[in-house]
């Protein structure tokens, strides 16, 4: 046996790591199951603590939304401070709960809105952890009838899917990750395609042909054909326009404000919740594939 | 972990010990911070805490066996905590890298100094995307760009947040 030196075995060591996590990459590209047990103990061990993380550092911001940035606005004020301080703290508590509950109150209303659609409201307790990509975690998990694949929307429009979905949490995949996609079309010229994301705030439709006119800040809906979503619920607004080979590069701010997501649902269900527009297999398949093939637009 | 750890190939360096448990607290702090803070403060995503965590423990161990295997275990963490479309391994084989890179250079140079830790911080930040990157590209087939403005702000951010974090964590060495 060959001895090897010790100012060397650090780096035997780094080569061997190195190897097997590169072995652990091929795997997990063959199987897409592997390393499952690995996340659901890992997102199992975590996420308690990111529930009490969510919770303690939403508690850090209102006290400072609350308390000192009042404080730095009496400075300014100082001979009212002392009088004014308990009215504004008041106010600004008052004022947060009132957000607060015209929040809630527009979901209660959109829940109502669409009580045909079975859905279930989630709070987010977590994001991804690096910028590789971008999804969020829900504190709502198979035991409330979660499953993967599942929709998640807000009021605003269409936020992602459920790409895990573990007892008590699950992940969400932003519509903006570079994987995720939707059916779509555009609501005036009705021209059906795929909206998908980037890995950059803006969305990207891709298959409409350049003969087609689209117009700055028109309105993307679903399409209902990813039998994921419903049909006509907001996507977001065309943002930019440019021509391409053969296809318009059309970028489309998300409607849902995919950066400051708190309260969120989940359709509770796997089947078409819309069947009145049977769509093609290819159109079926853009949400799981992220738009991947690219389906003739079509107009309706 | 701490003692277990201590795998020593080179004897003669002073090597910093911290109290039992502090590496798991602070990788674990580190995680339920990076998944946690950016929901009420998005332009907190921007930081990498786990990859401070790493460089710290890296240059304050200065072994690079530790190192490595400690980078080896958050890298992974990471990955877990990252969702089904970031491969596991992926910020592994980075985080192996930094931190075997983080205790070779802290038994050579002189790291307590918060220039030279704003200045390193700077460099390993680079160096791990470029890493994520060479990964993307050729064990993926995914295209990332090198380069852009935004690596270089979020490497100064990062830079400046480790000048504050590692004084912090300092205060967990066992004198």
């Amino acid at each position: 046996m060959v001895a090897i030196p010790s100012r060397h075995k650090s780096l035997v060591l780094l080569a061997g790591v190195i190897l097997l996590q590169v072995l652990m990459l091929a795997l997990q590209i063959k199987r897409d199951s592997e390393g499952r047990l690995i996340r659901v103990w890992t997102v199992g061990a975590v996420s308690p603590f990111e529930r009490a993380g969510s919770s303690g550092f939403g508690w850090i911001r209102d006290t400072w939304r609350h308390y000192f940035a009042l404080q730095n606005t009496t400075r300014e004020n100082e001979q009212m401070r002392r009088e004014n301080d308990a009215l504004k703290l008041q106010i600004a508590q008052l004022q947060g709960r009132a957000a607060e509950a015209d929040r809630l109150a527009a979901l209660l209303k959109f829940r109502q809105a669409h009580a045909e659609v079975p859905m279930i409201a989630a709070r987010v307790i977590g994001v991804s952890a690096g910028t590789a990509s971008l999804t969020i975690q829900l504190d709502r998990g198979e035991h409330d009838g979660i499953r993967k694949n599942m929709g998640v929307i807000t009021p605003d429009g269409v936020v992602g899917k459920v790409v895990e979905a573990y007892s008590n949490a699950s992940l969400v995949l932003l519509l903006t990750d570079k994987e995720s996609g939707v059916g779509a079309l555009l609501a005036d010229s009705r021209i059906q395609s795929p909206v998908g994301g980037q890995g950059e705030p803006l969305l990207l439709m891709k298959y409409v042909p350049n003969d087609d006119s689209v117009n700055l800040g028109e309105r993307v809906i679903t399409s209902g054909m990813d039998r994921i979503f419903p049909r006509d619920l907001p996507v977001g607004t065309v943002a930019e326009i440019k021509p391409g080979n053969p296809f318009k590069q059309i970028r489309v701010k998300p409607a849902a404000n995919l950066e400051r997501l708190e309260e969120v649902f989940v359709l509770l269900s796997l089947r078409p919740l819309e069947m009145k527009n049977e769509g093609s297999p290819a159109d079926a398949q853009a949400p799981a594939s992220g738009a991947a093939t690219p389906p003739p637009a079509v107009r309706r | 972990m701490n003692d277990a750890f201590d795998i020593r190939g080179e004897s003669h360096i002073e090597v910093h010990k911290f109290r039992a448990g502090a590496i798991i607290v602070a990788t674990l702090l580190a995680l339920v911070f990076q998944s946690s803070f950016p929901i009420h403060f998005a332009k907190a995503a921007v930081l990498d805490l786990p990859l401070l965590v790493t460089i710290y423990f890296g240059l304050s161990r200065r072994n690079p066996s530790t190192g490595l295997l400690l980078g080896t275990f958050i890298g992974l963490l990471q990955d877990s905590l990252s969702g089904p479309t970031v491969p596991l391994g992926l910020y592994g084989i980075a985080k192996t890298i930094i931190g075997y890179l983080a205790s070779s250079i802290g038994a050579r140079l002189d790291t307590e100094h918060p220039a030279a830790r704003f200045a390193l911080t700077f460099a390993f930040f680079i160096v791990h995307q470029g890493i994520i990157v060479l990964t993307r590209r050729t064990l993926l087939a995914q295209p990332e760009p090198w380069f852009n403005m935004h690596l270089i702000v979020a490497a100064l951010v990062n830079g400046l947040v480790a000048v504050f974090l590692f004084v912090l964590l300092d205060r967990l060495r066992r004198n």
